[in-house]
């Protein structure tokens, strides 16, 4: 039986690699390291909750109706019998009561499409602080930025499907936007709209880019990163036998067949469990859209905070003066075009360009493969903990009117606040993150030149007390010397020795100024020489000091002794 | 002092030592079942027995769908119920699966590390020439390069390629935006008597039935009785809010002193930011505010903004009572409601630029 099994078996290997040479392939990737760590898995939850989409997706689309043509409701659900709703609206209601399981997978789809977009940016945010988009990475890191774009344009076109009065709200809001941005609003939106908003074009539009568009662009993107991490090879921690020029770690098959891929269960068992537990989205309550009523504490899917919280923090009168102006005749909505086009285009531009920025200020053109301790780099650090503090402050400000409930404020105050805290705390989060960093990296240095402390106190004969320090072993060490120490760039002069400007010159004093901000402040590693100086130093002590904390020991053993002696004899 | 010598613009992977040595992988500590066959037994059947999970929750999730499957669909709490119960199935299916391969893996599958080499990525300067040369061939074959230019063969294929795309955007996109009638955005419904309706049964109003301090969500009559598709996009444009006022808290704004009726007033309820209904009236301060960013408006004094990001005042609907008691519009809107737009001041056929300008803050 086994052998059969086996012939059987080789017989199909042989039959497939004749006509694929399929062989040569598995022999590649079987065997594939990748290091293990668990902040790794953060771009597997990305990758696994978009195939959950793709899979939950599929079977809404089987009885969605992207359609925008009137019905009157005539399903199970008495509070709408009779209403006027579009096609789309009255199908989401079937699929969700008609269809049994149907809210299961709509719900599914929900929570995994937050899921999403959330991995992406946790996962950016490891590979940001472990410095692990440097070369040859840096294209890679665009790759993956361009994916986190297209998760906000599938999540908000996917949003906006089931047609009811919150989506529908949600793309006023965006025909708002577009309407403010000068010269070609109004007809961008009467493209998009197929003419005045609503219009009946709208939701077969969406539909078409949330089904096949955007996923079709996100499915080859994905392909696209991860063959670049295969071709890149996966970068690693710091640690003992690691460097740039390896990688350690555990082969594809099997360890991380079954790792990946249970987790891919993991993942999508962890999405089925909150989607039955948790409603989300009950279009039922809301109703069909029409423009006329809104009700307060109303949110978009929390992605798409950071732009509310902008509009909403961005004042139509400043000091008196009007943010929107009317020029020769014609409008120009700052307030409009400031918060929703501009500023994000300016924060999404900076994260999207942020590898060159860096590799400006450091001038290495070296592939980089063992990953930086964010301490290591307090700049960038620094910099990643500032847009995150941004970043947040923008998603409570897109909340305020929850936030403003939940802690009885008033919601002026909130946006008041948040006016100032949006200049303030971004810097002074950049100010401590960077301190910080300086000092973990002070103690570091502490460490490896006088151990760790043990907690044993001993006595000198001639009165001083000292703590014993053990010293740090070989890989303790080499975690905390190996980094990259770069010092500010030199730059040669602006003219030359017959006094002639040099080209470039300006670029480059940009670069060094760029370096300066990066490099000026730095805590050096320490030298073999600094650590065999220190050994040297401690090495007797911590010796002699070991031999008195014995004999301390057993001082203090003899003294318990005699008190208890003396105790018993005196309760006696 | 070793200088470091990763810095100031240099091609290669250098490690950051700083002159220490690399002291190679740590000790590898053999878990408790590579030594102990028993640990090793132990394993195996808890992978078992997750797997077995996956099994039940597989069951249950195909239970609940066929046990469950004549619930009331008119119940919201009946179907949340079955869908709870197909979805913890499926949640046992899957984290049974997904455990019992991770467990598998940790506990039983090789945990010592292994090292693999890397390699520059830069292609080898061979093969870089050897690409570069290709590339020269295939441009001599094409005659592009080399010794003939043929630059008239280059610059008409240059041109026939940038504008041939043409040829399908002018038609595609020409025709996405329907008839591109961008000064539709200036007209709405309302015009001189059209009577103030309830949203959203389309119940007239009487001055009479307003009190002092009631707030009424307003369409035109009418409304209601066009076809669905045009019915939202005019709802869209023409929704009003229609507010009493106590005479005396009413500061009437100038050349509009007759659009009001004894402390009845009615304004446009698209909020001039990016377009909400403005649906939020507070009876005390008269201050009208919008849901989606705040922006408030004073309804006691021509609707100006008091805070939040919009900058215009909400449009005003000019209006009067008819002989029947009924309140009637006087005009449509005598500027685009809604928020802002490039050329919103402009060319209205109807609309003069300068009716539009609004009082300062
Ligand atoms: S739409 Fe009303 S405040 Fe923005």
């Amino acid at each position: 039986m086994g052998a059969k099994l086996d012939r059987a078996a080789s017989g199909t290997a042989n039959y497939v690699d004749e006509r694929t040479s399929i062989g040569g392939f598995v022999k590649f990737f079987a065997r594939k390291i990748f290091p293990d760590h668990w902040s790794f898995m953060l771009g597997e939850i990305a990758l696994y909750s978009f195939i959950i989409l793709l899979l939950s997706g599929v079977f809404l689309t089987a009885f969605y109706v992207p359609s925008m043509t009137e019905v009157h409701y005539e399903g199970p659900f008495a509070t709408m019998h009779g209403v006027e709703m579009t096609e789309a609206f009255a199908s989401t209601l079937k699929t969700s009561f008609e269809v049994p399981g149907g809210l299961l997978i709509r719900q599914i789809h929900h929570w995994s499409a937050l899921l999403f977009i959330a991995a992406i940016l946790v996962h950016m945010c490891r590979v940001f602080f472990t410095g692990a988009f440097r070369k040859p990475r840096e294209l890679n890191w665009l790759v993956g930025f361009t994916l986190f774009v297209l998760g906000l344009a599938a999540g908000f076109t996917g949003y906006s499907l089931p047609d009811d009065v919150l989506s529908g709200n949600g793309l006023r809001i965006i025909d708002g936007i577009i309407k403010g941005v000068p010269l070609i609003g109004t007809y961008t939106s009467y493209w998009l709209f197929g003419g005045e908003y609503p219009g009946v074009d709208i939701i077969p539009r969406l539909f078409t880019a949330h089904i096949l568009l955007v996923p079709g662009l996100i499915l080859a993107l994905i392909a696209l990163h991860l063959f670049l991490v295969f071709l890149h090879k996966h970068t690693q921690y710091p640690g003992g036998g690691r460097s740039h020029r390896n990688v350690v770690g555990l082969p594809l098959f099997p360890v991380y067949t079954a790792k990946a891929g249970g987790f891919f269960f993991v993942v999508f068992g962890i999405v089925a469990l909150v989607a039955s537990v948790f409603t989300i989205n009950p279009v039922w309550n809301y109703g069909p859209y029409d423009p006329s009523p809104v009700s307060a504490g109303t949110q978009p899917d929390w992605y798409i905070l950071f732009v509310d919280g902008l509009l909403r923090m961005w004042p139509g009168w400043l000091f008196g003066l009007p943010t929107e102006w009317e020029l020769w005749g014609y409008t120009l909505s700052l307030n409009i075009i400031l918060p929703a086009v501009i500023v994000p285009a300016l924060f999404f531009g900076i994260i999207a360009l942020y590898p060159w920025i860096e590799a400006w200020a450091t001038g290495d053109r070296g592939e980089k493969h063992v990953l930086d301790r964010p301490r290591n780099v307090p700049v960038r650090t620094g910099i990643g903990v500032a847009f995150i503090v941004f970043y947040v402050l923008l998603v409570i400000e897109g909340s305020n009117d929850i936030v403003a409930n939940l802690f009885h404020l008033s919601l002026n105050d909130i946006t008041i606040f948040m006016q100032w805290a949006i200049f303030l705390l971004p810097p002074l989060a950049f100010w401590i993150t960077k301190r910080i960093c300086l000092g973990l990296q002070r103690k570091d240095r502490e460490l490896v030149l006088h151990g760790h402390e043990t907690g044993t106190i001993v006595r000198y004969e001639h009165g001083e007390y000292v703590e014993v320090h053990e010293p740090l072993d070989a890989q303790e060490t080499w975690l905390r010397v190996s980094y990259e120490n770069y010092t500010p760039l030199e730059i040669e002069p602006e003219r030359n020795d017959h006094g002639v400007a040099r080209n470039g010159y300006r670029w480059d004093r940009f670069k060094q100024r760029l370096s300066r901000f990066y490099f000026e402040e730095r805590i050096e590693p320490v030298t073999p020489a600094e650590l065999e100086a220190a050994r040297h130093h401690h090495g007797g002590a911590s010796a002699h000091g070991k031999s008195d904390a014995a004999e301390a020991e057993s001082a203090d053993k003899r003294l318990d002794a005699e008190w208890n002696e003396l105790d018993g004899d005196a309760k006696k | 002092m070793s200088a470091p010598d990763n810095n100031h613009e240099h091609d290669s992977t250098t490690d950051p030592a700083n002159g220490h040595e690399n002291p190679g992988l740590p000790y590898h500590r053999p878990r408790r079942a590579d030594q102990d066959p028993k640990a090793d037994k132990k394993a195996e059947r808890q992978v078992a027995a997750l797997f077995g999970i996956s099994i039940l929750g597989t069951v249950i999730a195909l239970w609940a769908y066929f046990s469950m499957n004549d619930a009331d669909p008119g119940e919201v709490s009946e179907i949340q119920q079955v869908n709870m119960w197909i979805g913890l199935g499926l949640f046992l299916a899957m984290i049974g699966i997904g455990l019992g391969a991770i467990h598998w893996a940790k506990s039983l599958m090789r945990d010592h590390e292994m090292v693999e080499e890397r390699h520059e990525l830069r292609s080898s300067d061979e093969s870089r020439e050897g690409a570069i040369q290709h590339l020269k061939d295939g441009a001599t074959d094409s005659g592009l390069g080399g010794v003939k230019r043929r630059g008239v063969l280059k610059g008409s294929l240059i041109t026939a390629l940038a504008i041939a795309p043409l040829a399908v955007l002018v038609p595609q996109i020409g025709n996405m935006g329907a008839d591109w009638n961008v000064s539709k955005f200036r007209h709405t419904m309302w015009g001189p008597g059209v009577r103030l309706a309830r949203d959203p049964d389309g119940a007239l109003i009487r001055a009479a039935d307003v009190t002092i301090g009631s707030v009424f969500h307003v369409i035109p009559d009418g409304l209601n009785d066009l076809d669905h598709h045009y019915l939202l996009q005019e709802k869209a444009k023409a929704v009003v809010l229609l507010v009493r006022l106590d005479p005396q808290d009413l500061n009437l704004q100038e050349g509009r002193e007759d659009w009001s009726f004894d402390g009845i007033v009615a304004y446009s309820k698209i909020c001039t930011h990016v377009g909400c209904p403005v649906a939020l009236y507070e009876q005390q301060t008269h201050h009208l505010l919008c849901p989606c960013h705040q922006s408030t408006f004073d309804v006691a004094n021509g609707a100006k903004v008091v805070f939040g990001p919009a900058k215009r005042p909400l449009p005003q609907l000019p209006i009067a009572v008819d002989d029947e008691g009924y309140i009637v519009a006087q005009a449509d809107f005598d500027e685009p409601i809604g928020p802002s737009y490039w050329d919103r001041l402009k060319g209205g056929d109807s609309v003069p630029a300068d009716t539009s300008e609004e009082g300062g803050h």
